[in-house]
């Protein structure tokens, strides 16, 4: 068993008058992938956006409850999101390369939080996070070609290069393959697999042939209650809960 | 002149009696049934109205056109009588009404007919946008080769000097676009430093950060200076911002003593660009998608991180074309400098001189009473060619890559 | 690399020395927007307080009321002399002095100060009166007339004594006069309505201007745009949005319009002056010359803020006419363009409004001449539109390069009007959208 990374409790996530996360509790291993399923608009989104604060961005969004990685409070007044987003890498739906090189969208993030003392040091950088992001053989010899040129598989594990360059210690991915054709999403699949050796991964997806493929641990989300935690294997061949099962098996969704 | 007057109104009289009788003949052909007519009577009666109306009124209209040409050249294409005028025209729209009269029968496809009509004048509507171009190139070319026909082309293009001979008689003028145009590019520079700076900033503080409250107060009071009239400015410069600039900068620092100058007009045309340069930067920043922002501040950026090294960048050539499209406007600019500038053709650095420029001098030449063999009076029209093709080329290239960058998102 | 480690291993709690830094210019950043907008509303501000200060006080005037009695062998005799008003002016000149020593207010002033009390053109506004209503000659009657630019100015603040010192066309006794005048309720001052009514007025006579010829011009000007502009507007974007093939020929007309909404201002006079009227000899200082240059130049924008709503209606209205067996041309013109049309209207205006403060253009063919009689609409010689007429923008430019201070004013107060016309065109605009906008 590893240690618990993030610890929820009772998280509630309020857009203007809507109530979208309701009490949810959830303790988050390190060195593990964790996946939250559930229908759409059952809340797994706004969930997984709470733990790096990018809800922040959005005016009428409300959280309350106890968000805590690694026992500190991220919603403590102290707390500056900004260094929390270092800590807390986060891969999007839809891959969004910066309109610059892919050598710049990689190095962006060490730039701005000054991890690299020199050129030297920044290409190190640069060019370790491309590995882990499975892509460094495919792009070396282009490094200064524009990010936006690459395809869309390509792109999304530039992303996450993009998002493992800054040393996070948890990453956070929202749906990351539902753009993505099969080859490229198993691609990032097995890139997932591994970062796991890493870092705390936390993923939402859509996709339950996903989730069981790539996570250990698995929550439901349904009608913004968390209705079902547990490792993944047990969720998919045994769920406690109705629901759980009737959105396994394909009856509500 | 020809005499249109009565053929047109009896034109009009004809084509609104032909709506009527076409329709009544339509109606009396169908007999008793109406579903036998393959038109509805209104489309007879549009059919035999436009046929009646409109070939007489292409008629006048490039009669007139060619009369006036021809007289030019000592050609009478009027008639001495004007019965033959009236014959022709009136004609015409009765032979349009009897042939359309005739038309008209059960099986008669009114409705297409009305609407070729129909068709063809809203292509001639569009054609005027053309015509107004090739008018503009005509008018200034024709005039401006009658100047360098009077004026050496270079003394104009390369000349230093501009002093116009104000005896009316020509002769010992320079006339040196340089100097005008340094003035206007010194004007227009300080503006666009002025502008471009401040709109950009308020169009990223509106977009990005303002509460909606703030927002609610402070683009509509933007927007309100986008609609003052530009002779608004020049009497805030002439009344406000020059002797304010005079006696709080100029003087104290031994510059000049005059109110009107380059960093008068160039301040107060500079207020005028700001909400052109805001409202454009607008539309192209929030053309970059959000998830460029997410991104950004996912990985941990601060917002004006994201803003500086992703939004802008991403946003740049979009800022480029409004700059460029902002640049057009300030060389354009009439009545600010008029009444900002000063009149003096200058080549100075010193920014709290009056200078003047391309178009204060178009205005200068050509109102009260000009002569129209002068090459003082000409070269206005030398100015305003040089004037159309600078703003010309500014636009285009800047709505290429407006244009261009708008794709690159869609 | 020392900062990563302590990001790594660094509470979130306590804020890093690189994150305070970067806190810091994001801060910065921030106080440059807010500052931008700051200085973008302060500029507005201190225009239109520039403009108001300085114009406010065009709407009201100083009036002096005294009585006069004019003759029957008086108005005869003034009649047929050949300075007219010169004969009324000094009927009224000695009508004031008697007025003045009656009341015993005439003090230290001599009798040209007297004299020079009364406006030019107050002989001729009573002459006007008396030709009007001949049955008030030789009785008593209560004028009211104007004073003197400089008197009115004094009690505008824009005459003190001190500048009364400098200037040889007011004395120090005039302005004990008027002072005295003023108690006496013989002097007064009250809102001016000639101020909208007036035609211009010559360079000595500030206190007759009025913006009564620039504003029928305006009128005019207007009309004619209206109903050259929305037509011709209208039509070439229906053709363009609805009918047009994509082809080169569209592609260069889009071009075109584009160009043309960018073209300075100047270069449509210099089209207006070489076209309209050396061309097609139409009169100078005309509002037809004057409407046919503004028409040609709110086209574009009339075209693109329509072809904006037509694009705004969805497709489906048309595929719904066209299902039921429409033709083309009847989807449009039955469907569409009736949905678009709050759009095209709002448009419109704001193009009108547009043309309506534009003043490059007009000065090249003419309009900044002197005029002083009312345009009609249509004269038998000049046709529609065709007599001299100025524009309300113009005016402005025309007082601003009087030397008189209290033209200056004048100007300023002509702004508030046409600020004031301005902003009732925008209002009805956005009242406009707001009601008849429709989402789809």
């Amino acid at each position: 068993m590893n240690d618990i990374k993030i610890a929820a409790k009772g998280v509630q996530v309020y857009y203007a008058d809507t109530h979208a996360i309701k009490d949810v509790n959830v303790e988050i291993e390190d060195k593990t992938v964790t996946a939250f399923i559930g229908p759409s608009g059952c809340g797994k989104s706004t969930f997984l956006r709470t733990i790096n604060r990018m809800n922040d961005t959005i005016d009428i969004c409300r959280v309350e409850g106890d968000i805590r990685i690694d026992g500190e409070d991220i919603y403590d007044p102290k707390v500056d999101p900004v260094q929390l987003r270092a800590k807390v890498g986060m891969v999007f739906q839809k891959p969004n390369p910066f309109p610059k090189s892919i050598y710049d969208n990689v190095a962006y993030g060490p730039k701005i939080h000054g991890l690299a003392r020199n050129k030297a040091d920044l290409d190190e950088i640069v060019e370790k996070a491309l590995r882990r992001g499975a892509i460094w053989d495919e792009v070396k010899d282009r490094l200064h070609a524009p990010g936006t040129g690459l395809s869309g598989g390509q792109q999304q594990r530039l992303c996450i290069a993009r998002a493992v360059a800054t040393e996070p210690e948890v990453l956070l991915m929202d749906e990351p393959c539902s753009a993505l054709d099969p080859i490229a999403t198993a691609q990032v699949e097995e890139l997932i697999d591994e970062l796991r050796q890493s870092y705390s991964v936390v993923i939402v997806t859509h996709s339950m042939q996903q989730a069981a493929r790539v996570s250990q641990k698995t929550a439901f989300f349904h009608l913004g209650n968390l209705v079902e935690f547990g490792d993944t294997d047990k969720i998919f061949t045994n769920p406690e809960d109705p629901r759980t099962e009737s959105y396994i098996s394909g009856r509500i969704g | 002149m020809l005499p249109l007057t009565i053929p047109f109104l009896a034109t009009i009289g004809l084509a609104t009696l032909g709506y009527f009788l076409g329709r009544s003949r339509a109606i009396s052909v169908a007999g008793r049934d109406m579903r036998l007519l393959n038109a509805l009577p209104h489309q007879h009666g549009l059919n035999t109205c436009f046929s009646t109306l409109l070939p007489p009124l292409a008629v006048m209209l490039i009669w007139a056109l060619a009369a006036r040409i021809a007289s030019r050249k000592d050609v009478l294409l009027a008639p001495e009588n004007p019965t033959l005028v009236y014959i022709i025209l009136i004609g015409l729209a009765v032979a349009g009404l009897g042939l359309s009269m005739m038309r008209i029968s059960r099986d008669f496809r009114a409705r297409n007919a009305s609407e070729r009509w129909i068709m063809g004048l809203l292509i001639f509507a569009s054609t005027v946008a053309i015509l107004t171009t090739v008018g503009i190139v005509l008018s200034m070319v024709s005039e401006t080769l009658n100047f360098f026909g009077q004026h050496d082309w270079k003394a104009f293009f390369f000349g230093t000097t501009w002093s116009p001979s104000f005896s009316g008689r020509g002769g010992d003028s320079q006339l040196g676009i340089i100097p005008l145009l340094w003035g206007t590019l010194y004007i227009s520079f300080i503006a666009l430093a002025f502008a471009v700076p401040v709109g950009l900033f308020a169009a990223i503080y509106l977009s990005e950060y303002a509460s909606p409250r703030l927002r609610s107060i402070a683009k509509p009071m933007i927007e309100i200076l986008a609609g003052i009239p530009t002779i608004v400015y020049g009497l805030f410069a002439l009344l406000t911002v020059g002797p304010l600039l005079r006696d709080v900068f100029a003087e104290p620092m031994g510059l000049g003593d005059s109110a009107s100058s380059v960093m008068t007009a160039g301040l107060v045309m500079g207020v005028m660009l700001i909400p052109f340069v805001s409202s454009l930067s607008d539309d192209i920043i929030n053309a970059v998608p959000q998830s460029m922002r997410d991104g950004s501040l996912g990985l941990g950026a601060t917002p004006s991180e994201t803003i500086r090294q992703v939004v802008i960048p991403a946003a740049l050539p979009g800022i480029v074309g409004a700059v460029l499209l902002a640049a057009s406007r300030a060389i354009g600019e009439t009545m600010i400098v008029v009444l900002g500038a000063g009149a003096a053709a200058r080549l100075s650095l010193n920014p709290f001189e009056a200078m003047t420029t391309v178009t204060a001098k178009i205005v200068s030449q050509l109102t009260g009473d000009t002569d129209f063999a002068s090459p003082e009076t000409l070269v206005a029209f030398a100015l305003g060619l040089t004037l159309f093709v600078i703003t010309l080329g500014l636009n285009v290239l800047a709505l290429y890559i407006v244009r261009k960058y708008r794709e690159q998102y869609e | 690399m020392t900062d990563l480690s302590a990001s790594k291993s660094g509470s979130l709690l306590t804020e890093d020395k690189r994150t305070a830094k970067r806190n810091a210019a994001e801060k910065r950043f921030r106080a440059y927007g807010l500052g931008a907008i700051l200085l973008a509303c302060l500029m507005l501000v201190l225009l239109l307080i520039s403009i108001v200060t300085n114009g406010a006080s065009s709407f009201k005037q100083t009036y002096m009321a005294f009585p006069v009695t004019v003759s029957q062998e008086e108005f005869d005799a003034a009649e047929g002399s050949i300075l007219k008003t010169g004969a009324y002016n000094k009927m009224l000149q000695s009508a004031l002095m008697d007025y003045l020593v009656a009341n015993d207010l005439l003090g230290d002033a001599t009798e040209d100060d007297v004299k020079n009390m009364i406006s030019g053109e107050a002989a001729a506004d009573v002459r006007r009166m008396l030709l009007a209503n001949a049955d008030v000659i030789g009785t008593e009657i209560d004028f009211s007339l104007l004073a003197n630019g400089r008197i009115d100015g004094y009690f505008k603040g824009r005459v003190t004594r001190e500048t009364a010192a400098l200037d040889t066309k007011i004395t120090a006794a005039q302005l004990d006069l008027a002072d005295r005048m003023t108690e006496d309720g013989s002097m007064v001052t009250r809102f001016n309505w000639s101020f909208f009514t007036n035609p211009d007025a010559s360079v000595q006579r500030p206190e007759a201007a009025g913006l009564g010829v620039a504003i029928l011009g305006s009128l005019y000007m207007m009309a004619v745009v209206l109903c050259l502009a929305l037509p011709i507007g209208v039509a070439a974007s229906i053709y363009l949005e609805e009918f047009a093939k994509k082809n080169w020929v569209t592609d260069v007309i889009e071009v075109n319009i584009a160009n043309l909404a960018a073209v300075p201002s100047i270069v449509y006079g210099i089209l207006g002056l070489a076209i309209f009227i050396n061309f097609a000899e139409l009169h100078q200082s005309s509002p037809l010359v004057g409407g046919l240059v503004l028409t040609l130049m709110t086209l574009p924008t009339i075209i693109i803020s329509t072809r904006a709503s037509l694009k705004s209606i969805p497709p489906s209205i048309r595929d719904a006419a066209l299902g039921v067996g429409a033709s083309k041309m009847q989807s449009v013109f039955h469907h569409v363009l009736p949905l678009a049309a709050p759009g095209i209207l709002t448009g419109t205006i704001i193009g009108l409004a547009q043309a309506l403060g534009e003043t490059a253009p007009l000065l090249l063919i003419g309009m900044v001449a002197f005029v002083k009689e009312y345009p009609a609409a249509y004269s038998s010689e000049l046709g529609l539109f065709g007599e001299a007429s100025t524009a309300l923008p113009v005016q402005i430019f025309n007082w601003t390069t009087r030397s008189d201070p209290a033209f200056v004013e004048r100007a300023s107060g002509a702004i508030i009007t046409l600020l004031i016309f301005l902003l009732m065109m925008n209002a009805l605009a956005i009242f406009l959208r707001k009601k008849f906008e429709r989402r789809w």
